[in-house]
Order: C-alpha cells, then structure tokens, then sequence
C-alpha cells in the first residue's frame, strides 16, 4: 500500500530524513515512535506530500508521488490525516466541516453527503455535536470529528499526526477507542505517536525512528520487551518509566 | 465678518447635494474597483509566481508612496498626453473618471496589503487540513481560507473606506464637482467659508458613520 524508498528531507543545511525505508501492507496498522526531532512528523507529512521530499521514491497504493501523471489532489483523497491540532475549520459547524470535501472532491449530492456525515458522527461518538461548531467542542470531542472528516473521504489509508498529544489526559481515551475500532476494521494506518499503550496494543509493527533514520522496526512486544538497538532501549527506558 | 450665518446654509444645500452626490458616487464605485483589484494584487502578494508577485508589489509601493494629489495629477493631466502620444489619437479623459480611477487605484493597493495580511494570518494548518482532504488550492482558498480572513478583513477595511472617502476630496483639484469642490465655489463667492465648510464637515460625518455602524453590523452577523 505504502512503499517508500531512500526518502531525504532537507530543510537548507539541515537533513531530517536520511535516508527512510518503509514498507506497509494494505490493513497493516504501523505506529512510529521515536524523540521529538527525530523526523518522525516529517516522515509522515511526506507520504501525502504535504511536505516535499528532498530525494527518493514514495508509492502509494501504485502511484510514484513522482510520477507527472499522478495528481497529488487524488492521492491525497485516497489518504486521510488527522492533525495534533485537529485543525478543523472554525467557521463551519460539525457537519459542514465533514461534509464539504465529499461534494467538492467526490462530487457526491449534499443529501448523500449530509447521509454520509451522520453516519460518521454516530461512528465516532458526536452526533449530538452535528450542529455546534469546533470551538464549542473539548479537544478530544474535536479530534473524534476532524477522524469523522477524513474517513468521509473513504480513504484506503490513514495517516495519524501525534492525534492525542495535544489533548487533556482525560479525553486521550476516547479518540483512541475510535482509532482501535478503526483498526479492526481493516484500515491501514500509520499512526506517529506517544501513546506506548496504544502503539503496543494495537500496531502490527512499530518503527522506532531517530536522527533521521529508521533505527529499529518490528513487532510491538519484540520492540518492547526485547529491543535489539541501543538507542531504542534507551528511549524506551525514558518513556516507559 | 461679524457674526456667523448658519441659517443662511439652508440655501446652499441643493448645490452641497449634488457635490455629496459626486462623492458617493466616487466612493461606491471607486472603493468597489479598489477592493477587486485589492483583492487580486493582495493574493497577488502570497503568490508562487514571482511575475504576479513583482507586479504586485511594484502597484503597492509606487501608491503607498505617493501622494493622492499626485496621483489624481497624473490620471486625470498626464495620462491622457501619454496615451495621445503613444497612439496618435484624441485620448481624453473626463474629471468623474478620473476620479475613480484614482480612488480605485489608491484604495486597492492599501486593501491589498489587507488582505494579503488577513489570508496569512489564517493558521498553515488550515491549508494543509484542506489539502489533505484531496480539495485543491483554489478549492481550500474559496472554501476555507478565505471566509475565516474576510472576516479579520472587515476591521481594517472599515477603517480604508473611511479613508478613501475623505481623499475624494483631493480630487477638487481635477476638477471633480464634489463636496469640497461646491463648498470651495460657494465659500468663495458668499464669504461664508466657516459655515459652509463645517456643513460640508458634517456631510462626511454623515456618511463616514453610517458606513461604521454598517460594518460593524456585518461583522457581528459573520461572528456567529
């Protein structure tokens, strides 16, 4: 589904990505873990090209992001993102934040989208906020509709950035409820993150990302109970603590 | 003179209604042009390309740093003698248009750094969470971008509206038979520039107050 190779990101002298491999399975669930700084965002924020990449090769779901016949607008339908900072559209309530994509990209009727939209709100648990508009909502509750947003797009992906990090410790829970029903589902997701519960309960792989580089990937108990590099020890250690 | 006339206005009104009348019109039409072309040259100023951007900044700072009565000089005296030189023709131009070119021109370059700054000052993560969501760049600035900065718009605009309408009063010197212009011809022939000039003052605070309580109205309907 996701196939990246070599991928380089600089920012002028300083490299953030040196050089990342990845490689995600359709419904494969992949957390990235690693120390703020250590591109993991910029990894993310490559894949659907809302950062540039320097050098190297992405693929999503068989299209080269390199490629002159690839629209960037319709792989970007195809992949969500869920933001830190939710990033929902203030002047617009509930439902027209999820709406809107839908019948501007998809050219969907705003019956079918509006049918679409309810449907999502029931999923993540906000019906009842349908009409209220993003600032009359807690973070948790604002997260839980910009997730109801990018599904409405029916993506084959799922990009998550840091989804809980902003969030009261108290509202973390119930957006990663809806993250695990996602992932039962079927959903591929990447999802970079803090939350070592979540990333050891429900991933099928963790990548463990520093300096620019993927350090160490695997299976989450093989990552957590039995981590063969150093630095992801070290890491390790500070936050699990 | 030894004491003020005021009731003697009464007589003048008519002719300070037709200059009020030539003001309004001026103001509606040149700030109306002002803002599309604000509008163009402030997206003109976030603008990729670099021949839209150095037109626009070009515009913006040979406006912002001239003189209005220079300008109306130059639109309604030295265009024309360019203009007839260039095409060997009879080119022309008549006071009232000139004047709302000069308004429009004026007007748009300040608007446009109104709305260059409003548009930046949305958050980037209202692009990107537009841009993620597969919509293009237009369609995230008609959608998303652009209601959230019109709204941060409205305050600085009011404020160049307020200050278009008063620079109509240069435009006298072209000719122009507005307010001042009639007030200046009736103050000079019946001596009574004290009383004349201060109803011609109210005029403009007249207007200059509606148009205030307007906006603020459309700003609280757009606060929802």
């Amino acid at each position: 589904m996701i196939e990246v190779r070599d991928l380089h990101k600089k920012y002028g002298e300083l490299e953030v990505l040196k050089g990342v491999d990845a490689s995600i399975k359709q419904s494969e669930v992949v957390c990235v873990i690693g120390p703020s700084g250590s591109g993991k965002s910029t990894f993310l924020r490559c894949l659907n090209m809302l950062e540039e990449k320097t050098s190297g090769t992405i693929i999503i779901d068989g299209r080269d992001l390199d490629d002159r016949k690839v629209d960037i607008n319709d792989v970007r339908a195809e992949v969500g993102m869920v933001f830190q900072q939710f990033n929902l559209f203030p002047h617009r309530t509930v439902l027209e934040n999820i709406m809107l994509a839908p019948q501007k990209v998809r050219r969907i009727t705003k019956a079918e989208a509006e049918k679409r939209a309810y449907a999502l709100l029931e999923k993540v648990g906000m019906s009842a906020k349908a009409h209220s508009y993003p600032r009359q909502l807690s973070g948790g509750q604002q997260q839980r509709v910009a997730i109801a947003r990018a599904l409405a797009m029916e993506p084959k992906i799922m990009l998550f950035d840091e989804p809980t990090s902003a969030l009261d410790p108290e509202l973390v829970g119930g957006v990663l409820e809806v993250m695990k029903e996602l992932a039962r589902e079927g959903m591929t997701m990447v999802v970079v993150t803090h939350e070592m519960g979540f990333a050891r309960e429900v991933a099928d792989r963790v990548l463990f990302m520093d300096k620019g580089y993927i350090m160490e990937e695997g299976e989450p108990e093989a990552i957590f109970l039995n981590a063969q590099n150093e630095r992801t020890r070290e890491f390790l250690n500070l936050v699990l603590k | 003179m030894a004491t003020f006339d005021w009731a003697g206005v009464i007589e003048f009104l008519p002719q300070l209604g037709k200059g009020l009348y030539y003001t309004l019109l001026i103001s509606v039409f040149g700030i109306g042009i002002g803002f599309v072309l604000g509008a163009f040259f402030g997206l003109g100023r976030i603008s990729k390309n670099k021949f839209i951007y150095g037109i626009s900044t070009v515009y913006i700072e040979i406006i912002r740093g001239t003189p209005v009565l220079v300008q109306a000089i130059w639109i309604y005296y030295a265009l024309p003698l360019v203009i007839k030189s260039l095409t060997n023709s009879d080119f022309t131009i008549g006071s009232l248009t000139a004047g709302i070119i000069v308004i429009a021109l004026n007007s748009g370059a300040y608007i446009a750094e109104i709305v260059r700054g409003s548009v930046q000052s949305v958050d980037k993560g209202q692009m990107e969470a537009g841009r993620s969501l597969g919509l293009n760049g237009k369609q995230t600035m008609r959608y998303i971008i652009w209601p959230q900065a019109f709204k941060r718009m409205i305050p600085p605009l009011g404020n160049q509206f307020i200050i278009s309408i008063k620079d109509t009063s240069l435009l006298s010197v072209i000719l122009v038979p507005e307010l001042i212009f009639q007030g200046r011809q009736i103050a000079s022939n019946y001596y009574n520039a004290v009383e004349i000039y201060t109803t011609v003052a109210l005029f403009y605070l007249v207007i200059t107050l509606l148009l205030s309580f307007t906006l603020r109205f459309i700003e609280r309907r757009l606060d929802v």
